[in-house]
């Protein structure tokens, strides 16, 4: 690993002011991600500002149903948390779901969400990649994309999927991101924080110059609602999704009063599948209807090649997971 | 050498902003206990925690498998929690208290997990083994994870057997799990 410069803040406010010292400072938490990119030479901060003992690691529960999450609370730490197992169990098995015990335990809640993609094109520090070199071209797109690509949100310069099992339930559930920089405090909706490759594949996040995420809220559970994670993919533990859908539905017989769904694996963000809810909401639930909604939330998939089984896979996650939901 | 930040723990005063860092590659003053003993010691910044155990302190338990975390040969408890030594800076642990596969067993007597990979051959080369019984310590000490074999299997899948020992593994840590209880 390259050296660099390494910074211990002692609070926010001091992190920040670290951080915008220099140029492509990196903020270290679990480490999870950061350290393996830095070994692999994909990514190379001159200055690293460690923020994992800054105390961001409380679960707070509002009068209102909301949750406060610190955004160094860890994986398992959230997994595990008796709240978020009764009211979020789509959260909770997302969350266990991913990665190792291990890295759970390391891993932070804002590192999930800043994770960076699996793409071997990217991580292997050599081949073009419009997300590591701007312009260089993406082989994935003709190339190998069985595992970690997605068939929605690509653009022709980017298709990897974004690997996150915990931002699917959250994006299901509803969030805030809240985020501290320079020019203060402002909050993101989840929805809005990950960014579609476009143009501009690099440009992964709305995180602007210095800032950090030190706080994530989860809306309140809808009332009287149940929710699941199912996660497809090539062996039952320790990989990532091939596909995966977190849905949330409220039940009043068998109509559909509410329903959520979200989808990951097959998707190059967090990704919330409006469309496909509004075909269930308000109806009564049919198996017919089941894979109308599948069928809608993968609407205008494009396979690129290996990874077209995903048009399908992607369907069964959500049919699969609404099946048993409702059961 | 710069190591004002994290001795002092102190905010940066505004205004003049105190470095609070060191020079790219200079060294860190740096202490955390390792199975009890404190160790102060100067590290580089990007000195690994495994490589600092390893090669500083000469703690060759700990294993480099994949050295990315995917394979758990490296696995070690901070502060009671089992966490990958090869993702983690030594700089980081400051104040921390480490425990290695050489801090499982007290006075010569061996720790049930231990007792028990050795009841049940529940290794063949060896390699990953320190690995696998610091996770197995980690899960059995874990009340929040089921106790049957399904999820003592998705528990332990952070930790690799190229050998292929994970019948035996799994027996172990069942085995050590109702000899704990009874302990």
């Amino acid at each position: 690993m390259r050296t660099f410069e390494y910074a211990r803040a002692a609070d926010v406010e001091q992190a920040i002011v670290l951080h915008a010292r220099a140029p492509e400072t990196a903020y270290l938490a679990g480490g999870t991600t950061l350290l393996d990119l830095m070994k692999l030479d994909v990514m190379h901060p001159p200055r690293v500002v460690d923020i994992h003992k800054l105390g961001l690691n409380q679960v707070e529960v509002a009068d209102d149903g909301r949750v406060r999450i610190g955004a160094m609370v860890s994986n398992t730490e959230l997994a595990r948390h008796p709240h978020i197992v009764k009211h979020h169990p789509a959260l909770s098995q997302a969350l266990l779901s991913g990665a190792s015990t291990q890295l759970r335990n390391k891993a932070t809640t804002a590192g999930n969400v800043m994770q960076r993609v699996r793409c071997g094109y990217f991580r292997d520090g050599v081949s073009p990649c419009n997300k590591r070199e701007p312009g260089s071209g993406c082989p994935a797109i003709d190339g190998l994309n069985r595992n970690v690509h997605a068939v929605l949100g690509g653009s022709n310069q980017c298709i990897a999927a974004h690997p996150s099992d915990m931002c699917v339930a959250m994006v299901a559930i509803g969030a805030t991101i809240h985020v501290q920089g320079p020019k203060g405090r402002r909050d993101i909706p989840f929805a809005d924080f990950h960014l579609l490759p476009g143009e501009t594949p690099w440009k992964e996040h709305a995180l602007e110059a210095d800032e950090m995420i030190t706080h994530i809220t989860l809306d309140a559970p809808l009332p009287n609602s149940r929710s699941a994670y199912l996660k497809l993919r090539d062996r039952g533990s320790y990989q990532f999704a091939l596909a995966s859908s977190a849905v949330v539905v409220v039940l009043d017989g068998r109509t559909v009063r509410d329903v959520r769904i979200a989808l990951g694996g097959v998707t190059t963000k967090p990704w919330r599948a409006a469309n496909a809810e509004a075909v269930l909401r308000g109806k009564a639930v049919t198996d017919a209807l089941i894979r109308e909604t599948a069928a809608a939330a993968m609407a205008g998939a494009q396979s690129y090649g290996q990874n077209g089984f995903k048009l399908l896979l992607g369907q069964q996650a959500v049919s699969r997971n609404l099946t048993r939901l409702v059961a | 050498m710069d190591d004002s930040c994290h001795q002092n723990g102190g905010r940066a005063p505004t205004g003049g902003v105190q470095p609070g860092a060191s020079q790219a590659g200079a060294g860190h003053a740096v202490s955390f206990k390792v199975n009890g003993t404190l160790q102060s010691l100067t590290v580089a910044p990007n000195a690994i925690l495994l490589d600092v155990l390893r090669d500083q302190l000469h703690l060759t338990g700990t294993k480099k498998g994949c050295d990315h975390g995917q394979c758990g040969a490296c696995t070690l408890h901070v502060n009671g929690v089992a966490i990958n030594a090869c993702l983690s800076l030594a700089v980081m642990h400051d104040g921390d208290e480490i425990t290695t596969i050489e801090g499982l067993s007290q006075g010569g007597t061996l720790h049930p997990v231990q007792q028990a990979f050795w009841d049940h051959d529940a290794y063949q080369c060896g390699y990953c083994t320190g690995g696998q019984m610091m996770s197995a310590v980690g899960v059995l000490g874990d009340k929040r994870i089921p106790a049957d074999d399904a999820a003592v299997r998705e528990a332990m899948s952070g930790n690799i057997c190229r050998c292929g020992a994970y019948r035996n593994i799994v027996a172990a840590v069942q085995d050590a799990r109702g000899k704990m209880k009874r302990g």
